[in-house]
């Protein structure tokens, strides 16, 4: 059970996709989540489609592993295009006692699931080919002139990228200790889930006990080390763009230019 | 001028009630003199709640004394203008090797002081290529640190130490998590970088066979120094050192057994090969 949490689910292949700058590839996701909210009609989505089917290609990830992210967000999209179809006031195609279903809700409902659809598996083509430390390193960047606001940019990509490598010891001692708890009798494959839930204390409480612990133990290894927040600090592999990164970015606002286009013209 | 001086340096916790209010003060370090020259490997042994640690918190200015002064290269550890100097002269290795691994590759990891030191890129590069090498680490510099046995990570903790290029390296119990090929890895580690690279080390255990190598030994009690000397001198003490709650090597042991039996061994012996060689010189006088 535990060993089928992926997080940080990056799939390792030698793609241009991979190789791409951090920064470029959380600006294009950003941007073409906003793209799909820009365009109307079918031209737009099918644009969006075509850029969407382009990524995935070239991408050298297996189709599969980006359905993956869909099974997560199954009951928002059936939720989605129930309220839509139900919801939607218009021309009545079919009335089921109160319930109308309308011509427009079914476009909208449609076009709903979508772009949810479009929206899940573009996110995460940016997470499949980015290891999670490029990631952080990218948003850290990005998200750099918001430092300007007070915000601790920073401390909070310092946090992820530690959080995400804490996620395997930690994983490891939850198995240790629910393999102590059930030694001593707990039950974690009761059928009553009033049961079930209440076997996940003992397991929780030690594991917030020792998590802090680590906490405090990681702080004073980093003060020992000289880290004294971001201020100053250089990097091992600092993030440098390359022309391929250009060339991306051009790509990136042929495509924008293009949805815009559609919108306009239809 | 000594790389380390500590003078009648002492250190308290207090113990506090639910309320907040203060119950006791439990000294962890008491007067503690000591002082550690450029190169030299010092080991200082004790039982668990000696003070050992405590005290070499003090060595990096994660502590601060209560009473007493710690110098570093003559810097006072209290004084803040000189706090990353210090912390970069002394560099610290802990016991757990998951709690002081920062990054989630082990070249990363390696990288870490030195990016908060502030070095160029190129030269960190360089660094870590370095570090990673004198403990024989460079072929993992990819490897996830998770994936790594409980020595090699230390070994990796090692790395990123030396990394901040220290004078001398602290060890806090870097052992006591670890099987016993791994402590094996690690003490081979620290004495080689001794050695060949002349940094300085100040080895805390209560392993005594990891201190039979040390040029000096300090044994802690209840935060003072009850015993200090060559490791000779100290093991030549076996009661004492037994009533400390310390465990004597197995080989001194038994030399001090057959020497109660009247068999003439000197004092202190601490490998199995010196009391090979010693009954060996025994039997031609016979």
């Amino acid at each position: 059970m535990i060993r089928d949490i992926t997080l940080g689910q990056y799939y390792p292949a030698e793609s241009v996709l991979h190789k791409l700058d951090p920064r470029l590839k959380i600006t294009g996701t950003f941007l073409y989540i906003i793209s799909l909210f820009l365009v109307r009609d079918l031209l737009g989505y099918a644009v969006a489609g075509v850029f969407l089917a382009i990524m995935i290609a070239i991408s050298h990830v297996p189709f599969k592993f980006m359905i993956r992210g869909l099974k997560g967000i199954l009951v928002i999209l059936f939720f989605t295009a129930i309220f839509n179809v139900f919801f939607t006031p218009g021309e009545v195609l079919l009335s089921l006692w109160k319930l109308d279903i309308t011509k427009e809700g079914i476009r909208v409902g449609v076009r709903m699931v979508i772009r949810l659809v479009f929206l899940v598996i573009g996110s995460s083509i940016m997470t499949l080919t980015t290891t999670p430390n490029r990631l952080t390193d990218g948003l850290e960047r990005v998200l750099k002139p918001l430092q300007r606001f007070k915000l601790p940019v920073h401390e909070v990509a310092m946090m992820m990228s530690i959080a995400l490598g804490f996620i395997p010891i930690l994983v490891e001692e939850l198995d240790k200790i629910m393999k102590a708890q059930s030694a001593r009798g707990a039950d974690f494959e009761s059928s009553k889930l009033a049961v079930r839930i209440k076997s996940m204390i003992p397991i929780l409480v030690p594991l917030f006990v020792s998590a802090f612990r680590r906490a405090g133990d990681l702080a004073t290894a980093m003060e020992a080390r000289c880290y004294h927040g971001g201020e100053g600090r250089t990097k091992l592999k600092p993030l440098r763009y390359m022309k391929r990164d250009y060339i991306a970015y051009l790509l990136l606002f042929v495509y924008l230019g293009i949805i815009i286009m559609t919108g306009i013209m239809f | 001028m000594s790389l380390i001086k500590a003078d009648k340096v002492s250190y308290e916790y207090i113990r506090r009630d639910k309320d907040g209010s203060v119950e006791g003060v439990n000294k962890a370090v008491d007067e503690v003199d000591l002082s550690v020259e450029a190169g030299d490997f010092i080991a200082i042994l004790g039982a668990n709640g000696s003070g050992k640690s405590t005290l070499a918190k003090h060595f990096n200015a994660l502590l601060y004394p209560v009473g007493g002064t710690v110098y570093v290269e003559g810097m006072d550890t209290r004084d803040d203008e000189h706090l990353w100097d210090i912390r970069q002269t002394t560099g610290m290795v802990f016991q757990n090797p998951d709690n002081q691994i920062i990054g989630t590759v082990v070249e990363e990891d390696v990288a870490f002081g030195p990016e908060n030191m502030g070095v160029k890129s190129k030269e960190i590069w360089e660094r870590v290529i370095r570090s990673l090498k004198s403990v024989d680490m460079f072929e993992y510099r990819k490897h996830s640190p998770s994936r790594l046995s409980g020595g090699q990570k230390q070994r990796v903790a090692i790395a990123g130490v030396l990394a901040m290029q220290p004078e001398c390296i602290v060890l806090d119990e870097p052992t006591a998590m670890l099987d016993p090929l791994g402590r094996k890895e690690v003490i081979a580690s620290v004495r080689e970088l001794n050695e060949t690279a002349g940094i300085t080390v100040i080895l805390i255990t209560h392993y005594m066979e990891e201190v039979v190598h040390a040029d000096k030994v300090y044994v802690m009690d209840k935060g003072r120094v009850v015993m200090h000397g060559s490791p000779k001198q100290v093991f030549s003490r076996p009661e004492e050192l037994k009533g400390l709650g310390l465990d004597v090597p197995g080989v001194t042991l038994l030399a001090e057994e057959l020497k109660k039996n009247g068999i003439d061994l000197p004092a202190g012996i601490l490998t199995s090969q010196e009391l090979v060689s010693e009954i060996c010189r025994l039997l031609s006088i016979i």
